[in-house]
């Protein structure tokens, strides 16, 4: 039996549907009540049909006039009297309204369902409430982070973290719009409910100890929230210890560890030309792709050179010119040695293994060929050892190994259409969760991200983008998304963004929220599902007050 | 200001004003009982019938000569004032007549009223008042009454008639300002493609 939904409270109607299809989304007629102005796209509207309710998004405001006349002739709307009895009768304002999901209610209970069709004429719009938030997006709990608030509402909006982790996922939008300190509280909230474990290369130190915060100020990292359950580790000892936050662990990449495939993704960083790179391949096929790299760099420039070269049938110029790029751009980065005396991948694994978070800062390493080089190559043997154990583990739950979420900034360098064919993050987001690891994509230019890879990642959480190619790329292959362009491309500059797919069951625009303020780090410590003790929060108190 | 105003309507309200002696569905004709004393143009009047009130908005009056054949003639020009005339001349009162038309908006059964023509027309000699602000006041919290009256064929204006009845009307709301803007809101959706007309109406009502 179908209950029928309470009146909506005439404070918070807003209109009724005079026309809508499927396709095209629901247009409704403002009342006179409520302002064209005090409308937002993004904002979220119920619509209370016959039967069931729809759940939807502004996704335009237009304005109407009931004949032509009026607009060729206004009324004189300087006279309050007659502005106010033109408003909604012969002007008004209509809302373009994306349904999204529609809540139907079984034994009293609300089940939640896609949309099929349309509701009835004259069906009532109003705000969102509090309930109706809860009712699609769930309460915070165990599972549930908050992560905003809807635009013009207080209520907590969550996203399901389990379900988050379950496939890849990116955070977008142009410089400067909050994607660090949403991906930060992401990481928060995948620790806290213990989602997953999280890797982070973290290219800028935003992440580990403290994050910069604007007017110079910083924020906290995960390290004085988690405490113990993070692990820094760092390519750079000596910038961790000079802003005195040593690491607790130091990274070192051996000649052994660089692949050809990992010099063929610095082709752009190193401006090799693509002969160049095939040199590089071959040179793996000579020497063995662990060699190949300790071999090359012994090689004397003179006789022994040429006589490779003419080994190879290779070009001596081409194989001249590799050489002083790898001698000058990557054997100089200092974190790369012949030996390296620490295996590092061995105890990243160990510490995610044990459930520990691992941040991997790169102090001033923060080049790009830096970055992308240690990335991929970590990830590269992280992800093996995952293969490995899934499989030994054949589907016992108990053995496998822990969700990994992995982070990644500039995301494109690692997933392009050049590139993503053929590096382990491609792999990673076309595998989804088949050996237990997912991504966490960072990015300002989703466009250069391939179409393939930006299919497989299931929940986009994108601030404010204006080009118009990175907009289509991050709404592609999401059924009705692009009415949502409007609603991306008038997102406040700062922290606001949209959030679309796996772990959201409708788009919904969120202010994010905040953090860095003592407030802000006491809520989520205390959040629940939080596994914190009350140490850490008195720790923080003492921090505070000192 | 709204309170005074039906105060003042209100001392009215048992002023039986008139008798009916042309009666239609949609119209009736009333003498007034008092020479140039018909209620104001715009103002809500009843008459009963004995089972219902037949609820009408006076729309036109006039004075004229209890003759239909004879003119009256001009009678001052010897006289110092106006009250002279009718002082000099006593049996004027009995040779002119006051009488005024109002056009049928609804009646009133029982407690409600409602806002469509009446069943039957009202009887001739029956007795016509003044409607009291109460009763505006409860008649006019619809305004269904504004679509049978737009399209009325008088002999006046029928948007000077519109806007007398809502000024009238409004005096009774406490929210004067509200049932005006309500009332154009009405308006405006029947007017939807006389935008001129709209706003003749609404430049007179508006408060
Ligand atoms: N949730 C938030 N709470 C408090 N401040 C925020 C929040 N989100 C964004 N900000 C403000 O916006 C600024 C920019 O945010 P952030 O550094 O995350 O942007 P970004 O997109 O990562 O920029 P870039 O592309 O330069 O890395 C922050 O310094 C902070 O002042
Ligand atoms: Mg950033």
């Amino acid at each position: 039996m179908m209950r029928e939904w309470e009146d909506i409270p005439l404070a918070q109607r807003l209109g009724i549907i005079v026309a809508g299809s499927l396709t095209e989304g629901l247009e409704a007629r403002l009342d006179s009540s409520a302002s064209v102005e005090d409308m937002a796209v993004g904002r979220y509207v119920v619509v209370v049909g016959q039967k069931r309710k729809f759940f939807g998004m502004i996704t335009d405001v237009q304005l109407g006039a009931s004949s032509a006349q009026i607009t060729v002739a206004p009324p004189d709307v300087s006279d309050p009297f007659v502005a106010e009895v033109i408003a909604g009768t012969s002007t008004f304002g209509t809302l373009k309204i994306m349904p999204m999901l529609s809540v139907g209610l079984e034994d009293g209970l609300p089940s939640i369902q896609p949309v099929k069709t349309v509701p009835s004429h004259f069906s009532p719009v109003a705000e969102a409430t509090e309930e109706d938030v809860f009712d699609v997006f769930g309460r915070e709990d165990g599972m549930h982070f908050y992560i905003g608030k809807p635009l013009d509402m207080e209520t907590r909006v969550c996203l399901n973290l389990p379900r988050l982790v379950e496939r890849s996922s990116g955070v977008f939008g142009k410089s400067g719009t909050g994607k660090t300190f949403l991906t930060r509280l992401l990481l928060i909230g995948i620790a806290q409910k213990d989602a997953a474990v999280n890797l982070v290369f973290d290219m800028h130190n935003e992440y580990g100890h403290a994050g910069t915060w604007e007017g110079g100020k910083t924020v906290k990292g995960l390290k004085p929230l988690f405490q113990s359950r993070v692990a820094i580790f760092t390519l750079d000892p000596e910038s961790s210890r000079a802003r005195g936050a040593a690491a607790d662990a130091e990274v070192e990449i051996g000649y052994d560890q660089v692949e050809p495939q990992d010099v063929a993704m610095l082709q752009e960083a190193l401006d090799l030309s693509s002969p160049q790179v095939e040199t590089v391949y071959q040179l793996g096929r000579v020497f063995g792709d662990n060699r190949w790299l300790a071999e090359f760099v012994q090689i004397e420039p003179g006789v022994e050179m040429e006589d490779l070269a003419k080994r190879l049938g290779l070009n001596l110029g081409t194989l001249q010119v590799l050489r002083r790029k790898i001698e000058t751009r990557l054997v100089s980065l200092p974190f790369l040695k012949p030996e390296a005396v620490d295996n590092s991948v061995k105890r990243i694994l160990e510490c995610l293994d044990r459930g520990t978070h691992v941040v991997l800062e790169f102090g001033r390493q923060a080049r790009l060929d830096a970055y992308i080089l240690v990335a991929n190559i970590l990830t590269r043997r992280i992800h093996e050892r995952y293969v490995v154990r899934k499989e030994e583990a054949q589907g016992e739950k108990a053995r496998e190994p822990r969700p990994l979420v992995i982070t990644i900034e500039e995301a494109h360098k690692f997933l392009n259409p050049r590139v993503a064919d053929f590096t382990i993050f491609g792999t990673i987001a076309r595998e989804m969760r088949k050996y237990n690891v997912t991504l966490l994509i960072v990015d300002q230019r989703p466009s250069s991200i391939a179409d393939e890879i930006m299919s497989q990642i299931g929940t986009r959480i994108t601030c404010l983008l204006d080009d118009e190619k990175d907009i289509s790329a991050v709404l592609s292959g999401l059924p009705g998304a692009d009415k949502l362009r409007n609603v991306l491309a008038k997102l406040d500059s700062k922290q606001q963004a949209l959030i679309l797919g796996h772990a959201a069951p409708m788009p919904v625009v969120i202010r994010t929220r905040d953090y860095g303020t003592q407030e802000s780090y006491k809520e989520l410590l205390n959040a629940e599902g939080t596994r914190l003790r009350e140490k850490a929060i008195k720790d923080l108190e003492e921090l505070f007050e000192s | 200001m709204g309170q005074e105003m039906g105060q003042r309507m209100s001392l009215r309200t048992d002023l039986r004003i008139g008798e009916v002696i042309e009666a239609s569905t949609t119209t009736f004709v009333a003498q007034s009982y008092e020479l140039h004393q018909a209620p104001d143009f715009g103002s809500f009047v009843r008459v009963s019938d004995g089972a219902i009130d037949v609820v009408g908005i006076v729309c036109y009056a006039e004075t004229c000569g209890v003759d239909p054949g004879r003119r009256p003639i001009a009678r001052g020009k010897d006289e110092a004032d106006e009250e002279d005339i009718y002082r000099n001349n006593p049996e004027l009162p009995e040779l002119l007549r006051t009488e005024f038309t109002a056009v049928v908006v609804g009646f009133r059964e029982g407690s409600g009223f409602f806002q469509y023509l009446p069943p039957r027309p009202p009887r001739i000699h029956g007795f016509v008042f003044c409607c009291a602000a109460h009763e505006v006041m409860e008649f006019t919290r619809e305004l269904n009454f504004l679509h049978a009256l737009i399209d009325a064929n008088l002999r006046v204006s029928v948007d000077e008639l519109i806007a007398a009845a809502l000024r009238q009307a409004s005096a009774t709301h406490d929210l004067e300002r509200a049932f005006l803007v309500s009332a154009g809101k009405e308006l405006a959706t029947l007017l939807i493609n006389d935008v001129n007309r709209l706003n003749g109406i609404l430049r007179r009502i508006k408060p």
